[in-house]
């Protein structure tokens, strides 16, 4: 080395220890490695080990560390002093703050379980949040779901047994087409980058369906900026180029799906449109080599795809004869649809045709030999190198359930889904919807409720409604309004409790949830809802129990605060029961595990529900002798059961001879096994099982002994959702249950079986013309990233990005303002020209504005003098149309929140001091943070 | 560029100083005793002040020793090293003339060619600067030579001096500024050559990497109104020349009118450094859209 | 040592992919925790939870609009840190000796106990390379990791800059781009890698990998033997069909 060249230590000590444990800064669950220094948090950086994100990391989960350090981070238990909304609050210990949720608990539950609402947010413990909620016998219970992204969820469980979402993914390692719809982000943030990383290296095209053209769509080699709400129609008119070209993949449409089975197509018929069924239930189709009517999964069946059936004056024909006519019908044909989606007819071909080519044209096969579950052996696997993935972008509207199952539907035409190259689900998923639990109501007062709340309807019978037809749910989720609606729905809870409609409520119990603000439609009128009194001068909702770990804004509008910990603090796990951290070719779960203790009075919320449970005598809570069945989370995780032998975490279970996976009596040493083995289990799917999951012999029978089922479960794709013909027949008069007349007709336009397309257009929009859209940053995730001083100064502020058509017509340029506004408000906020957008779209980032005071931040910070929310403007009820009614905001038949389908107007106005609508500012309950920062834990 | 006080003080008082040193050392006026003491005094009080004054805008004005270490490639370190010579020689050499009424000549003629150097040497310092195209020519050497010798000159009480020099001296000021205008488009580089973006289309930038600010946007990024500018380049010409040579031509000498001149020059200056920083743009400014 | 060694034994940097950046600033605050805790000073944060927040980063994402002359506008994230200049003009400039480029492997460094905060590096350096510290007031600018890319405390994989290992997309490679066979050589002639500011005449060691062409699918004309109908009427459909099954 030169001599005057300093020395430097080009060999520092990393740290003193290496704890590996699972990312919380957003619910992707990436593996990361902590290091430590004087048992302080040093670093954190991606697990390489780990089968979500093999070592990489994104921005937030680097900035963990900032987020575990946030001076925002609650500090003990609190009770309310002042009025709610103020910010006043007590420190109080665990003991009072438990003796006053069970001073309000218990009554309800001796009397009325209903009045306690429960609803969990960004949750990855609803396992066994549902699993208390039951045991405390209330109907009210769901996660989020139903305001993120129940659309993608249920469409993709009705037509094919699993979502995109992150319960499947593209084949990265063979796709060589990738067609992304209406993503910004999602959750599996890291593998999707890591996915679309691998496949340009490949030099694989990427095609990316969005209005806006930022992150993957920026790097999309072919953009197409479509007008928001009209997906649905473009995939239609692909559908129809491509059966009409022929371009579909007969094979596999009769061996794996509806498509053969046959259909009772008598108009007159109580049963017009049902399959038809052996006395078994089984779907019926014609076998093209006996010509004879068969179950469709016996040994040897050629199902065809063209035979018709007569039986009893009634003619049946096969789900694929009303798709001919569907969809090779003139008005799906791309001149039709071109201008409504904003893409030319030629570009819709052309994007068609490349699916075409690629599919069938760069077709290959995979040397697995492998047994259908017919019992037909395959020597090969044949790989169809397109896939898809789409997410909120289509989901979020009211007509997201409709063009997501055509999404699926187009897929499936290309014989694409659990083949090489294309879209493969991630265990526990392939599983059927008739797989999955259907809702329960049945409550007992001191009692568990009936079973599970949330599941898959399959007609009239299964809604939640009570004996004189009125919703039994808060939520109204699975009543006529929206009778598929998997996942509940947690944006109605606040405003029905409040409107007393269906009932009244005592308690509602919140965790990790920022309903007061990004989470909520309507967020001004939500945060009145909440502070809103009666008569006597007691709040119309009268109590508020929330779980949160950092002071948002949600914590001034409760009453009694549990303070969480931190993700580095707590045990968690992320469970094949729930959402597990799956990938296509392996089964896996992971854990979470104080890597470092909490230096304050907080609780891992879990921890807290099994004290509260005990306290109450929750069944599942309590031993025979009454005594609090598990000390704390860990502890249910480790010897919780759901069914004999199946627990929380599937790896390192105790068998007759020793530890083995899946199956299993409880491990005391579990959790330090997964310790050791870096915070998770992977089990990997044999070659040969790993492909076709759904007609697989070897993948379902691997499936059986993980677990994942009871017994085998084949199943075929329905394109064509039975329920929704059941609903449609209930709307024209058959059957006992009745849905109400004024929705007769929405149901029977919208409960196609088949995947339809239909105008959201909001009635009462007149004159708000433009499209107003968000966006998940991908550094922040909602509101928790603004505490997070890194994070912060990469978002601290968010625009509304204006297309420079707009721009120029509304004389704007940036740094101006404008007033934004829709039927149900405005906001006045600063613009930002952006060209890479469709013409008349309007977006900002999801989250980032702020209610000052809340997250320790000063008052004055950019968050909540120029951040904004899009939420003020979104009603979660449509505007009034005139029939005396208000319709809500969502999709009608899953009540997903069609945040999405927001209709503005813009001019320009002199600069405002700050963005509007103000509110004054709430008190911190933790103070502020300091000054300035500059963090080293070495020396 | 940001004009930092201590950066625009700095090279004004010192140039006027190192120019009346430069003076002194030439031997004019040819003063000894109290008038050299009194020479002396304002020539260190300007050249030392303003060299203080730039060690405000130093981050660690404690290590400032450590910067006369790389005279071999840094012109701020040749400058410091100038600066201290020159201060060293000119002390010895006012030592001479205030307390032996001795001129050693060889020593003034010295300390003079250091004073200039240190004037070139800091003028170096941002003539060198690719980045900042409106400072990278001849024209800025030129300029604050031509200022400081003019400035010292007035201060030397060299009235015919200083009239042909602060005409001069104004002239090349105004060479500057109309050659500078220019200088940012001569130079070639783009947003399309910052990011080599160009052969596909128009390139425009879009978001900045976080929304607040940072260091080099406070620091580099400065923009100040084209009128604004037209407007202080002719205060600044008349404050710095025009006026004292006014004054100094047209009137009968006093020491009131002469101090009024060394006021105006000095004003004049001290705008023409403010908008010396201000209007220069720094090619970083091309990353975030900003100049 | 502010004059530049005449050659450096290896030529170590960066290769960022501007075909692949998703603009996602992992890298960005990988490097801002590996960097605060490890060499010198940690990168400060002034006014972290107040209304102008500014901290120093090694490391930023700008993002940029291209208008084609016909066709929909682009964007392209576009990160960018130290280029590691072989002519490196921060070096040159410094007044003390603070900043010097590595004989070994050409990386260029702020030795923070000898630097005045002068910053006239960060005047010198035309990429925006460096920042100034706000608390610790010395220069701060990307160290390449040069205290992971030789540590032997940690497993070998793992000698790579922070922002490397992080990266989701693949988007940054580093290697030495002296010797032309290195997998980032390689991979800098396959997709034409480019110098910024080429006529800043720096000469950045870092390159960057220009975005592949856009909306490049081919018209329909082309790719319209892919879509032949095999019908001329709707009610054609079912003869094609049997027809059709007979050939599976
Ligand atoms: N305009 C608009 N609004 C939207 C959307 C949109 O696209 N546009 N998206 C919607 C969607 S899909 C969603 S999912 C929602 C998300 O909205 P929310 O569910 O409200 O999500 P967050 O803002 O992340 O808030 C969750 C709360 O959890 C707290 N928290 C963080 N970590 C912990 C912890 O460890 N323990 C506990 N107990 N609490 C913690 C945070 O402090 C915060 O108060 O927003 C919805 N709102
Ligand atoms: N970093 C980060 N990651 C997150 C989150 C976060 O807050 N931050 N949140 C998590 C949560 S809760 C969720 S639900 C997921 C959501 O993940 P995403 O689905 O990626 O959510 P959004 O950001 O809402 O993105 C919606 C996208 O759809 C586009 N879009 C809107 N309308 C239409 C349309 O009609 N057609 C098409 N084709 N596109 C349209 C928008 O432009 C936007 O790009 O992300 C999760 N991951
Ligand atoms: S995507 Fe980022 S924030 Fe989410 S779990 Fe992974 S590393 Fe953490
Ligand atoms: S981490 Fe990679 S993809 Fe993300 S901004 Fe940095 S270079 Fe781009
Ligand atoms: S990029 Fe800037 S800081 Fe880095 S070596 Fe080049 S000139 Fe110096
Ligand atoms: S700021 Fe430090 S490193 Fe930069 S030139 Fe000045 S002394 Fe050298
Ligand atoms: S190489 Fe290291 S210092 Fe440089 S940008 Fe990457 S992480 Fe930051
Ligand atoms: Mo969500």
């Amino acid at each position: 080395m030169p001599k005057d060249q300093p020395v430097i230590d080009l060999s520092p000590k990393v740290s003193d220890e290496v704890r590996k444990t699972t990312c919380y800064m957003c619910a992707c669950r990436c593996g990361i490695n902590v290091h430590l220094k004087g048992g302080k948090v040093a670093y954190i950086e991606g697990n390489r080990d780990h089968p979500v994100n093999q070592g990489v990391l994104c921005a937030k989960g680097s900035a963990g560390i900032m987020q575990h350090n946030a001076p925002s981070r609650l500090k003990a238990p609190l009770k309310r002093v002042g009025p709610r909304g103020s910010g006043e609050f007590e420190e109080i210990s665990w003991e009072e703050a438990y003796d006053i949720a069970e001073s309000w608990l218990r009554p309800i539950r001796e009397d009325n379980p209903e009045k306690l609402a429960f609803f969990t947010g960004r949750d990855q413990s609803q396992s066994f949040t549902s699993f208390w909620a039951q045991g405390f016998g209330t109907p009210n219970y769901a996660a989020h779901g139903g305001f993120c992204s129940v659309n993608m969820a249920a469409a993709g469980i009705y037509t094919m047994g699993g979502a995109f979402w992150e319960f499947g993914q593209p084949d990265w390692d063979h796709t060589k087409l990738f067609m992304l719809f209406g993503v910004a982000e999602d959750h599996d943030s890291n593998p999707i980058k890591m996915g679309i990383g691998k496949i340009k290296g490949r030099g694989a095209r990427v095609i990316g369906v969005n209005p806006i053209r930022s992150g993957y769509n920026a790097v999309a080699d072919d953009w197409v900026g479509i007008t928001p709400g009209t997906d649905g129609l473009f995939i239609l008119a692909m559908i129809h180029c491509l059966m009409k070209a022929g371009k579909i993949d007969l094979h596999y449409l009769a061996q794996y799906t509806d498509a053969p089975v046959l259909l009772n197509s008598d108009p007159k018929s109580p049963e017009y449109g049902l399959y038809m069924r052996d006395e078994n239930g089984k779907q019926l189709v014609i076998d093209r080599t006996t010509g004879k009517l068969t179950a469709f999964d016996q040994p040897g069946v050629k199902p065809d795809l063209s035979g018709t059936h007569r039986a009893k004056g009634i003619t049946h024909r096969p789900v694929f004869h009303q798709m001919a006519d569907m969809y090779l019908s003139d008005d799906y044909a791309p001149e039709a649809v071109a201008d409504r989606c904003g893409i030319p007819a030629n570009r819709i071909r052309a994007i068609a045709a490349e699916l075409a080519r690629v599919a069938f044209d760069e077709a290959f096969e995979l040397d697995h030999a492998w047994t259908d579950f017919r019992g037909e052996k395959h020597d090969t696997m044949i790989g169809r190198p397109v896939s898809f993935h789409a997410m909120r972008g289509i989901s979020a509207h009211a007509n997201g359930f409709q063009t997501c199952r055509a999404l699926h539907t187009l897929q499936i035409l290309l014989g694409t889904v659990e083949v090489p190259g294309g879209f493969r689900f991630k265990p526990p998923y392939p599983k059927p919807a008739t797989a999955h639990p259907k809702p329960h109501i049945g409550m007992t007062p001191g009692g568990p409720l009936n079973g599970p709340h949330l599941g898959f309807v399959h007609g009239p019978e299964d809604l939640a409604l009570k004996e004189d037809g009125t919703p039994a749910r808060i939520d109204k989720a699975f009543t006529w309004d929206n009778p598929m609606s998997a996942h509940g729905l947690m944006h109605m809870v606040i405003s029905n409790a409040h409107a007393g409609d269906p009932y009244k409520i005592d308690t509602l119990f919140m965790y990790m949830a920022n309903m007061s603000w990004n989470s909520s439609m309507n967020t001004g009128g939500v945060m009145e809802m909440l502070t809103d009194k009666d008569e006597n001068g007691d709040y119309v909702i009268p109590h508020i129990i929330y779980s949160d770990a950092y002071s948002s804004e949600m914590v001034a509008y409760s009453d009694l605060i549990l303070p969480d910990t931190t993700y580095l603090e707590r045990h968690d796990c992320i469970s094949l029961l729930d959402r597990p951290i799956c990938e296509a070719d392996a089964a896996a779960d992971a854990i979470r595990w104080p890597v470092v203790e909490p230096d304050r009075n907080v609780k891992g919320f879990q921890s807290a529900l099994c004290d509260l449970g005990a306290r109450l005598g929750l069944p599942g809570f309590v031993n025979d002798d009454g005594s609090q069945k598990y000390a704390d989370y860990a502890d249910y995780i480790v010897n919780h059961e759901r069914r004999p032998g199946i627990g929380p975490l599937a790896g390192w279970r105790m068998g007759e001879t020793g530890l083995q996976d899946g199956r299993g009596a409880p491990n005391e040493g579990q959790l330090d096994q997964y310790i050791k083995n870096g915070g998770f289990f992977v089990s990997h799917i044999p070659d040969g099982a790993n492909y076709y999951k759904p007609w697989n012999k070897a993948y379902q029978g691997w499936a059986v002994e993980m677990g994942i089922y009871d017994s085998p479960q084949p199943y075929l794709f329905t394109m064509y959702v039975e329920p929704m013909r059941k609903f449609q027949l209930a709307a024209e008069g058959h059957g006992d249950r009745q849905p109400p007349d004024h929705l007769r007709e929405r149901i029977k336009a919208t409960m196609s079986p088949l995947p339809i397309w239909y105008e959201t257009d909001q009635q009462g929009n007149d004159g708000f013309t433009v499209n107003a859209l968000t966006q998940r940053p991908m550094a922040m995730y909602h509101s928790w990233g603004s505490q997070n001083a890194w994070l912060r100064q990469l978002h601290g502020r968010n625009p509304l990005y204006v297309p420079t058509k707009l721009m120029r017509e509304n004389g704007l340029s940036d740094g101006d303002w404008a007033r934004v506004s829709s039927p149900h408000g405005e906001i006045t906020v600063p613009v930002m020209e952006m060209a890479a957008l469709n013409d008349n779209t309007v977006w900002t980032w999801n989250a980032i504005g702020k209610r000052k005071g809340a997250w320790a931040l000063d008052e004055d910070a950019p968050e909540a003098t120029k951040g904004f929310l899009l939420n003020h403007l979104i009603h979660e009820l449509l505007p009034p149309k005139g029939d005396g009614l208000r319709w809500a905001n969502s999709d009608p038949i899953t009540g997903q929140a069609a945040w999405f389908d927001l209709k503005v107007r813009l001019e320009k106005v002199a600069a405002p001091k700050e963005s509007r609508p103000e509110y004054p500012p709430i008190k911190s309950p933790v103070g502020k943070g300091p000054e300035n920062l500059t963090w080293k834990v070495g020396k | 560029m940001h004009p930092a006080p201590s950066v625009i003080f700095f090279s004004t008082f010192s140039g006027l100083g190192f120019g009346l040193l430069m003076f002194l050392g030439l031997g004019i006026p040819a003063v000894t005793g109290w008038m050299a003491f009194a020479f002396f005094a304002i020539a260190f009080v300007l050249a030392v002040g303003g060299l203080v004054s730039s060690t405000f805008h130093l981050g660690h004005p404690e290590r400032a020793l450590k910067a006369f270490s790389q005279w071999r490639s840094s012109w701020l370190s040749r400058e410091g090293v100038c600066a201290v010579a020159a201060l060293v020689l000119m002390g010895l050499y006012g030592a001479g003339l205030v307390f032996f009424s001795q001129q050693w000549t060889l020593l003034g003629w010295l300390g003079a060619l250091f004073s200039l150097g240190t004037v070139f040497t800091t003028s170096m310092i941002y003539t060198q600067l690719k980045t900042v195209p409106r400072w990278n020519q001849v024209w800025t050497p030129l300029n604050f030579l031509s200022l400081s010798i003019a400035g010292g000159a007035l201060l030397a009480g060299q009235i015919t001096w200083a009239i042909i020099l602060l005409i001069l001296s104004g002239v090349i000021q105004a060479a500057a500024w109309l050659m500078g205008d220019s200088r940012f488009s001569q130079s070639g580089t783009t947003l399309a050559t910052a990011t080599q973006l160009g052969d596909r289309g128009t390139v425009r930038a879009f978001e900045p990497p976080h929304t607040g600010t940072n260091y080099l946007l406070r620091e580099f990024v400065h923009v100040v109104g084209r009128k604004h500018a037209q407007k202080l380049r002719i205060i600044a010409l008349v404050l710095m020349a025009g006026l004292p040579v006014v004054l100094l031509a047209l009137l009968p000498f006093n020491h009131f009118i002469a101090l009024i001149a060394i006021v105006a020059h000095i004003a004049g200056v001290l705008t023409a450094r403010w908008l010396f920083f201000a209007e220069a743009e720094h090619v970083i400014g091309l990353y975030y859209g900003k100049r | 040592m502010t004059t530049l060694p005449q050659s450096t034994d290896k030529k170590l940097g960066l290769v960022i992919d501007l075909d692949t950046c998703v603009g996602c600033h992992a890298c960005v605050i990988s490097c801002k925790g590996w960097n605060t805790e490890n060499y010198g000073a940690p990168l400060a944060d002034e006014d972290a939870y107040g209304a102008n927040p500014v901290g120093s980063f090694l490391n930023r994402v700008h993002s940029y609009e291209v208008q084609p002359d016909d066709g929909a506008a682009q964007l392209i994230h576009f990160p960018k840190s130290c280029l590691h200049c072989e002519d490196a003009p921060c070096v040159t400039v410094c007044p003390t000796g603070a900043s010097y480029k590595r004989v070994e492997d050409g990386i260029v460094l702020v030795n923070e106990s000898d630097c005045i905060g002068c910053g006239l590096c960060a005047w010198a350096c035309p990429y925006g390379a460096r920042e100034m510290d706000p608390v610790e007031k010395v220069m701060k600018k990307c160290t390449l990791c040069v205290d992971r890319i030789y540590n032997e405390n940690l497993p070998e994989v793992d000698r790579v800059p922070s922002c490397v290992r992080t990266c989701p997309a693949g988007a940054r490679h580093f290697g030495d781009l002296g010797d032309p066979n290195s997998d980032v050589s390689q991979l800098v002639a396959d997709r034409g890698g480019v110098d910024l500011m080429p006529e800043q005449g720096t000469k950045p060691v870092n390159k960057y990998l220009p975005p592949r062409p856009k909306d490049a699918l081919p018209e329909f004309d082309v790719l319209a033997p892919f879509l032949e109908p095999v019908i001329k009427e709707p009610k054609g459909f079912l003869d094609w069909l049997d027809k059709a099954l007979e050939k599976i």
